[in-house]
């Protein structure tokens, strides 16, 4: 008999069916039918507008048309030839602020094409039905191309790297491949395994070769990656969180966000992730809203998401503000953290009501409790340079030049980690294929 | 509300919508429940002398577009299937227990005299208020010298009313098939013979697609397949076309016509009554979407009316035919341009490249600072194709 859940109380009996079921996939996939239905809604648009919203240029209308011919593998590959991680991204990607928001038929109907769904049914009808890769290998170029981080931004990288004929070794800190994908994203939105089923499906390119545990500063440097491969991408997000900076935040009971997801993400049995009754979420931003709603669904009672300033400035979508909403989630808005009340374990927080006095924000005198035996914080991340020597950083971030060039001759870099980074996986997929072109550039430069 | 009652050729209907000779009226309970959903007149599936035929498994093709709507079915099924003698006796009693609706008798034979006039007179001895002569199906009776085969010769189809005029004094509907290449010289053989209505199109020869995996022609009756007849929205336009030539020709202009052809709808059948149809015959959106069609054809085409001041379908038939000519008779000095309205436009981009590719390259396509995509019409190069609508 299956263990019962851990966060069953008295009065809220959850069953491990019930929690497995708000795991299932957020956005149920479209089938065949649906997909034509859909796809024969699309006006075909000339110089489409959801082309150029789409940071990896996906030519959407020819997708679109190819499924609405049933010619699905058409479709996957037009999606893939510009975005290998098209099945991730067609998961994740906040379509309402990209391809989706520009669709003409907005204006039209007010009901924009399904862009999202019908792109992860091309790509995943494509990998369960074919074995065979789409893409081939160019000629080898005799090159060898060192990658830090199996993240979204490496493994793009590595991926048109080994088309272009070089050869690629991947540096990943963890035990396994996929970095946000397979430790950070919302669970109910890479239901069965879909990071590691893409990660293997990309590495049947061939050429590429991941090592993991792999931990810059400890058992490897820039420095050797540097002296033992003509070139280097850096990849590797950013892998450090901010304190509130209040007393007693170490206490059992508060823990960063993403800790809290990846513990969720490796679980094999959701029903035994131990959550609170009464969560607190402090951010606004979508790691925030993520945390709050899987809360939520793993049985939390009360799940309440603090926010200093208001819902304009909350850097999580529309959609998915009203995704927490609609899931029981309270939004506490103008109230910012002021103490934390515990012994050993948190057993509430105190926050100051927030006021904006000339172009300030300023905390007030008005200060209230709230129950709390869980925080979860989702305050945003940063750069962990301490391994990166000699490459010139900017506000907390790596600087490049057009060519994705760091500050190193040789070494380029991409993804959430650079200044132009947008913390978006489709960003951090295109920044990896270009500066695998700009590698391959720089690569066949050094030859002549 | 506006008065549907009128006059096919002779008969009095309650509405002009009639259910075409075919699966929908092969027999008393369908028939019954189409009068029950309220249509006006239905001609009974195609009677033939015992014994009766033989029908296949599977009959029907679609057409699709690609939201899964049906646009045409294409049927390989043949006339009834049933002993003459069962269908004359619920003819008489569906005559009895619907004494306001009409019910037309649809027939075809070998091309014999005996075997026209012998059969004509038991249908009308059934009851019936008419007699449609089926010399249109494209499949399976044609081979047998029925059907198209004869209807693609008019000196048979002359020869075949005649026969059925001179022994029967109801009126007679001489149905023609579209497989022809001129409809005036079918409908002037009718005409001859003394028909009193023409009733087209019938279905239109067709292969309506094929599987590529058992490679034959659908729909497949053991791994092989044949041509059939096409019906349904897709087939609207040939008929319109068909029926506008026979209202405007002066030899024929007087024929009455019993349009059929892709009728889905009330504005549907107020097109072919614009170009001249006294009646009408609806088979394949009845046999997609069920009898109830009808409430919407009579409400629709009432309320239409009734909006454009039209007390009687009298009122406005035939309204269209003047305006249908020959092309050398349209205005070669009338000119039109394209006009994008910039307030309702959605940039697409759809004109631009159709014109662009495929026409003048008369609109030019830029984007304004904002982002805002412009399509505008260069008057000088535009040829007014209309195209863009």
């Amino acid at each position: 008999m299956a263990p019962e859940p851990c966060n069953t109380v008295n009065g809220r009996p959850l069953t491990t069916a019930k929690i497995n079921n708000n795991f299932d996939n957020l956005h149920k996939p479209l089938n065949l039918q649906q997909a034509i239905a859909e796809s024969d809604r699309c006006l075909y648009c000339y110089d489409a507008p959801c082309i150029q919203a789409c940071p990896t240029s996906i030519d959407i209308p020819t997708f679109i048309h190819q499924i609405r011919t049933e010619n699905i593998n058409g479709a996957a590959k037009t999606i893939l030839s510009q975005n290998i991680m098209g099945g991730t991204c067609a998961r994740v990607c906040p379509t309402e602020v990209l391809c989706e928001e520009v669709c003409v038929l907005n204006s039209a109907v007010e009901q924009p094409i399904e862009i999202g769904l019908l792109q992860r049914h091309a790509v995943d009808s494509f990998i369960s039905h074919n074995d065979t890769h789409p893409f081939t290998r160019q000629k080898d170029t005799g090159k060898h191309i060192a990658i830090i981080g199996a993240g979204p931004a490496g493994l793009s990288c590595a991926h048109r790297a080994a088309i272009l004929g070089h050869q690629v070794t991947i540096y990943e800190a963890k035990a396994k491949s996929g970095g946000l994908n397979e430790y950070g994203l919302a669970a109910y939105k890479m239901v069965d395994d879909w990071a590691q089923t893409e990660v293997d499906f990309l590495l049947a390119i061939g050429g590429i070769t991941i090592k993991h545990d792999q931990i810059m500063g400890d058992n490897i440097s820039l420095q050797y990656l540097q002296q033992n491969h003509d070139a280097v991408f850096i990849g590797i997000g950013l892998g450090q969180t901010y304190n509130l900076g209040l007393e007693k935040e170490n206490l059992t009971g508060i823990s960063d966000a993403v800790d809290f997801i990846e513990t969720l993400r490796q679980s094999t049995d959701k029903a035994q992730v131990k959550i609170g009754n009464d969560v607190i979420v402090i951010g606004a931003g979508n790691t925030a809203i993520d945390v709050a709603v899987q809360a939520k669904r793993l049985g939390a009672e009360n799940v309440t998401l603090v926010y200093r300033r208001g819902e304009e400035q909350m850097s999580a979508t529309e959609y998915e503000v009203n995704l927490a909403r609609s899931n029981d989630v309270h939004i506490k808005l103008w109230s910012a953290p002021a103490t934390i009340i515990g012994d050993t374990e948190v057993t509430a927080i105190e926050l100051n009501k927030t006021i904006i006095k000339d172009g300030k924000l300023l905390p007030t005198d008005d200060t209230y409790t709230i129950k709390a035996d869980m925080i979860l914080k989702a305050i945003g991340q940063k750069l962990n340079n301490s391994a990166l020597k000699g490459v010139s950083i900017e506000r907390g971030k790596i600087i490049i030049n057009k060519n994705y060039e760091t500050s190193l001759k040789g070494v380029f870099a991409g993804g959430d980690a650079i200044n132009t980074g947008e913390d978006l996986t489709v960003q951090a997929v295109e920044d990896g294929k270009q500066a695998a072109h700009a590698m391959d550039a720089y690569l066949t430069q050094e030859e002549k | 509300m506006a008065n549907l009652k009128c006059n096919i050729a002779g008969i009095e209907s309650i509405n002009p919508f009639w259910l075409a000779s075919a699966p929908p009226t092969d027999k008393y309970t369908n028939v019954v429940r189409a009068f029950e959903a309220g249509w006006g007149g239905v001609v009974w599936k195609t009677l033939g002398e015992d014994p009766p035929v033989i029908n296949v498994a599977s009959r029907y093709g679609v057409h699709k577009n690609n939201n899964r709507s049906i646009v045409g079915i294409n049927n390989i099924e043949l006339i009834s299937d049933r002993p003459l003698q069962t269908n004359l006796d619920e003819i008489r009693q569906v005559r009895k227990e619907w004494p306001d609706r009409v019910i037309i008798g649809s027939m075809m034979a070998v091309i014999e005299e005996r075997a026209w006039k012998e059969l004509a007179i038991k249908i009308a001895d059934a009851g019936v208020q008419g007699i449609e002569l089926n010399l249109g199906c494209p499949h399976g009776m044609c081979e047998r010298g029925m059907g198209s085969a004869i209807g693609q010769v008019p000196e048979m189809v002359e020869k075949v009313t005649r026969w059925v005029k001179d022994v029967v004094d109801i009126p007679v509907f001489t149905k023609l098939t579209p497989n022809i290449t001129n409809i005036l010289w079918s409908a002037e053989a009718a005409m001859k013979g003394g028909a009193d209505a023409v009733a087209l199109i019938n279905t239109v020869n067709s292969i309506v697609s094929v599987d590529l995996d058992k490679m034959a022609p659908n729909p497949i009756v053991d791994g092989k397949g044949t041509h059939g007849g096409y019906c349904g929205t897709a087939v609207k336009p040939i008929a319109l076309n068909m029926v506008a030539e026979i209202a405007r020709n002066s030899d024929t202009k007087d024929l009455k016509i019993s349009a059929i052809g892709g009728i889905e709808n009330w504005r549907d059948a107020a097109e072919f009554i614009a170009l001249g149809a006294v009646g009408l015959q609806v088979c394949t959106a009845a046999m997609l979407y069920g009898f109830r069609i009808v409430d919407d054809m009579i409400q629709g085409l009432s309320n239409w009316m009734d909006d454009k001041g039209y007390q009687s379908i009298e009122d406005f038939r035939g309204m269209a035919v003047p305006n249908t000519v020959d092309w050398n008779e349209l205005n070669m000095n009338f000119d039109t341009k394209a006009v994008i309205d910039q307030d309702s436009c959605i940039e697409c981009g759809r004109c631009h490249i159709a014109c662009e590719d495929t026409s003048h390259q008369a609109i030019e396509f830029s984007v304004n600072d904002d982002g805002k995509r412009i399509f505008r019409v260069i008057n000088d190069e535009c040829v007014g194709c209309d195209y863009v609508q």
